[in-house]
């Protein structure tokens, strides 16, 4: 027992930072260096994907079983859409300028890599539970990621955080941070800066998967192979 | 006429899809290793997306707008991109194979390529006509395919140069995009009426 609540805590860890999503495995770049000039709009963005990633991981982990093998791409893709026009329309509704500010990225949350790689890699081949789990872990590393992105880029960039004038009196912002390239140039220096923090634990957590998660997603090293090509 | 070129140049230049829109980053770091695929993956990005203006634009106009049915706009648009990657997918593998099998993961991923249904969404938020619409997606393409060349040949280069380790790969990769996005910020004052 103790062993089987060890494995749903490391399903949930595992998308934080064995497998951030941002970080880890590169996925669902588009709106981690769009949006992220606001903390607040990482956060935003952040919990509107976590929505779309649990609600369709636990569909898709559901109907896995009556769901064609060869069908699957548009059953999942249909799903997907479907939480995503939910959050779109939640949104547009309680949070309307959040919405605006977000614009055309919230519906792009249905091409999001992120949602799709999770549909395809865990959840259809786990049951709900676990797939509601790592949703939950992975969304969180999502969120987490982009609403460092965009701390750094508004820190940077605005001499803000979260509204908040934060360098009044250190440095004048620089505008480049919360320009396009800002974005890529942050978002690479992160990237880096985790490969650095992490890369020493790498070779061991290697080993952890290869013992003890062998049975339970077969698609760590599918998902560890795929971040790499991309 | 006039109009038509403004939203060309508008879309290859001044917000290019890549490089200040974000849409479409995945391919762009994905396939940039070689000129060669990059090639083939921006003519696939640019046959889709014009292909895909026009039979989204339709739907809109036609299938969702007199239902009042806007609310499903993500969920048709997403659909309707997807059977057109199928299809351009089966006519690949038979007519050109090598291409094909060149392309491999990518082409199916152009499904969730952001550019594609980003588009779509622009064109309804803009109030495009459907040529208009189709320009857009022409433009936004050739935009795409523009970056995705140059990064390319950036890249081929950046493959004999000695980096530190923990920039290999991804980092070096987002920083070398963020200077070739610094350039095309040039084209930021560049405003046609």
């Amino acid at each position: 027992m103790a062993e089987k609540k060890n494995s749903k805590l490391s399903i949930f860890l595992n998308g934080i930072i064995k497998e951030n999503p941002t970080f880890r495995l590169l996925l669902g770049n588009c709106p981690s260096l769009a949006i992220t000039t606001l903390a607040k709009n990482g956060v935003g963005m952040g919990a509107a994907a976590t929505f779309v990633l649990v609600g369709s991981n636990i569909v898709i982990s559901l109907i896995r079983k009556i769901t064609p093998d060869k069908v699957r791409i548009p059953v999942f893709i249909t799903v997907i859409a479907g939480f995503t026009t939910i959050v779109q329309l939640l949104l547009a509704a309680f949070l309307p300028e959040l919405n605006k500010q977000l614009g055309i990225y919230i519906p792009l949350i249905v091409v999001n890599c992120i949602i799709f790689a999770r549909a395809e890699m865990f959840a259809q081949k786990n049951p709900p539970v676990d797939s509601f789990i790592d949703g939950l872990g992975m969304g969180t590393g999502f969120t987490i990621a982009i609403t460092i992105i965009g701390s750094v880029r508004e820190i940077l960039g605005s001499g803000t955080w979260m509204g908040i004038p934060v360098t009044v009196n250190l440095f004048e912002p620089a505008t480049f941070f919360i320009l396009p390239p800002g974005g890529f140039m942050i978002m690479g220096l992160l990237i880096a800066l985790f490969n650095k923090l992490f890369s020493e634990k790498k070779s061991k957590t290697a080993k952890e998967s290869e013992s003890g998660c062998n049975g339970g997603c077969p698609g760590c090293s599918k998902a560890m192979h795929g971040g790499e090509a991309s | 006429m006039k109009e038509l070129f403004a939203i060309l140049i508008g879309a290859m230049f001044v917000e290019n899809f890549v490089l200040s829109k974000f849409l479409g980053i995945c391919p762009f770091l994905g396939v940039s290793k070689k000129t060669s695929t990059a090639l083939g993956m921006s003519g696939a990005v640019t046959f889709v997306l014009v292909l895909s203006q026009a039979v989204t634009w339709l739907t809109n106009e036609y299938l969702l707008e007199p239902r009042g049915l806007e609310y499903l706009q993500t969920i048709a648009f997403i659909l309707v991109i997807a059977a057109l990657v199928q299809f351009v997918e089966t006519v690949l593998k038979k007519m050109m194979p090598a291409l094909y099998k060149a392309l491999g993961v990518y082409l199916p991923l152009i499904t969730t390529n952001c550019a594609v249904l980003g588009s779509a969404l622009i064109f309804v938020e803009r109030d495009y006509t459907f040529i208009q619409s189709v320009v857009f997606g022409l433009a936004a393409g050739l935009g795409f395919t523009m970056a995705l060349i140059l990064f390319s040949g950036i890249r081929e280069r950046m493959e004999a140069c000695d980096i530190p380790e923990a920039f290999k790969g991804m980092p070096i990769t987002l920083i070398a995009a963020s200077l070739v996005s610094v350039t095309f910020m040039g084209f930021a004052g560049l405003i046609i009426k």
